[in-house]
């Protein structure tokens, strides 16, 4: 009997890991938007060049996930101008924290169901 | 069970497993714990990974070890990228004002000797004052004194206070003591702009403040020493500890 509901436990538990994976936000999921994210969450602001040394990432490939982020309203983006040289700075929106946070906590509900298996 | 094997070949190096692929807990274990000896955590997730999800993707222990590695991956991504805020402006203030007391008594030394050891005893009791609120507050916002940032901030403010420790020693022998002031408060400068740089941006102002005092300090009469001291050991250590206390918590 208590076999059957250990095995019960387990098969619910798997269930839980695959509802939780396939309800994982694809947009902060990708490692180099999942690392924009979590550093503009402890910063109010981050320039292009500060996010490009931290992700240790190139222009182009940083400049692709940024845009994919700000489209999906997680980050906001100020560009200016000092002198002629251009400078862009990015924010976390509150979106954004909301996904990061919800994403966080899908890691550890995914955590918790796979748990002793 | 099949025993992994490291073959350092690529960034980071990729693990084989030798023989047959049992997937599951075990294998993740033994997988973690033998790349554990041979490269850095971070690495050692992820080939322990690439031997799960070689084995079975998409299995339980996998996904556990890849959410696992996300978590650890977005602590580390907000360690580097944060700044240490455990700097405890309270604290500062506690060891400007010992410092103003320790400016009156060290006044009234008759000696040069008693003058130094003043001082002396006054920045070891502001030390551990300092040190007391940056654990406390540490501790009161969830993290560890000497992580991330706050490890970079100890190794970079600890050199030039060995130097300053090395530098009073030999000044008091060569019968320099007059050269003290100055150079007590360009070190202490140095060390709070270089560890500063991984703290909130007050810090290393403060610091910049310190060296300009100091180097004031080398050039003033001997006599203007202690009060100079007073005023940088005191006055800024108050003035940018409030600051620090009222912008950033405490």
């Amino acid at each position: 009997m208590a076999k059957a509901s250990g095995s019960a436990a387990r098969a619910d538990g798997a269930r839980t890991a695959v509802r939780a994976s396939s309800a994982l936000d694809r947009v902060i999921h990708e490692r180099l938007r999942l690392g924009i994210v979590s550093a503009l969450a402890v910063n109010d602001v981050l320039s292009f060049n500060e996010l490009k040394q931290l992700m240790q990432a190139t222009d182009g490939n940083l400049s692709v996930h940024a845009r994919r982020l700000e489209a999906a309203g997680y980050v906001s983006c100020t560009k200016r101008f000092t002198g002629r040289v251009p400078h862009t700075e990015f924010r976390l929106t509150a979106a954004g924290r909301r996904a990061l946070e919800s994403y966080v906590a899908h890691m550890e509900t995914l955590i918790r169901a796979t748990r002793d298996r | 069970m099949a025993r992994p094997e490291y073959t350092p070949s690529g960034p980071g190096g990729r693990l084989r497993v030798a023989g047959e692929i049992r997937p599951g807990r075990i294998l993740t274990d033994a997988a973690r714990v033998y790349v554990a000896r041979v490269t850095s955590p971070r690495s050692a997730r992820r080939a322990a990974l690439q031997v799960i999800e070689g084995g079975q993707r998409g299995n339980p222990a996998a996904q556990r070890v890849r959410a696992l590695d996300n978590l650890q991956f977005i602590r580390d991504t907000m360690e580097r990228a944060g700044s240490f805020t455990a700097i405890s402006g309270l604290g500062m203030v506690a060891a400007g004002v010992v410092a103003v007391i320790v400016s009156l008594v060290a006044a009234g030394r008759p000696t040069i000797a008693g003058w130094v050891a003043a001082w002396i005893t006054g920045g070891l009791v502001s030390t551990v004052v300092l040190l007391g609120a940056m654990i406390q507050k540490a501790h009161g916002v969830g993290t560890q004194l000497l992580s991330g940032p706050g490890r970079k901030l100890a190794l970079c403010f600890t050199p030039p206070m060995l130097v300053a420790v090395l530098l009073t020693a030999a000044l008091y022998r060569a019968g320099l003591p007059s050269a003290l002031p100055g150079v007590w408060l360009m070190l202490y400068g140095t060390a709070v702009i270089a560890g500063g740089t991984f703290s909130v941006p007050t810090v290393p102002v403060m610091g910049g403040c310190f060296v300009v005092l100091g180097a004031v300090a080398l050039y003033a009469p001997a006599g203007w020493g202690n009060w100079l001291l007073a005023l940088g050991f005191g006055g800024l250590h108050l003035a940018f500890g409030a600051a620090i206390a009222w912008r950033h918590g405490g």
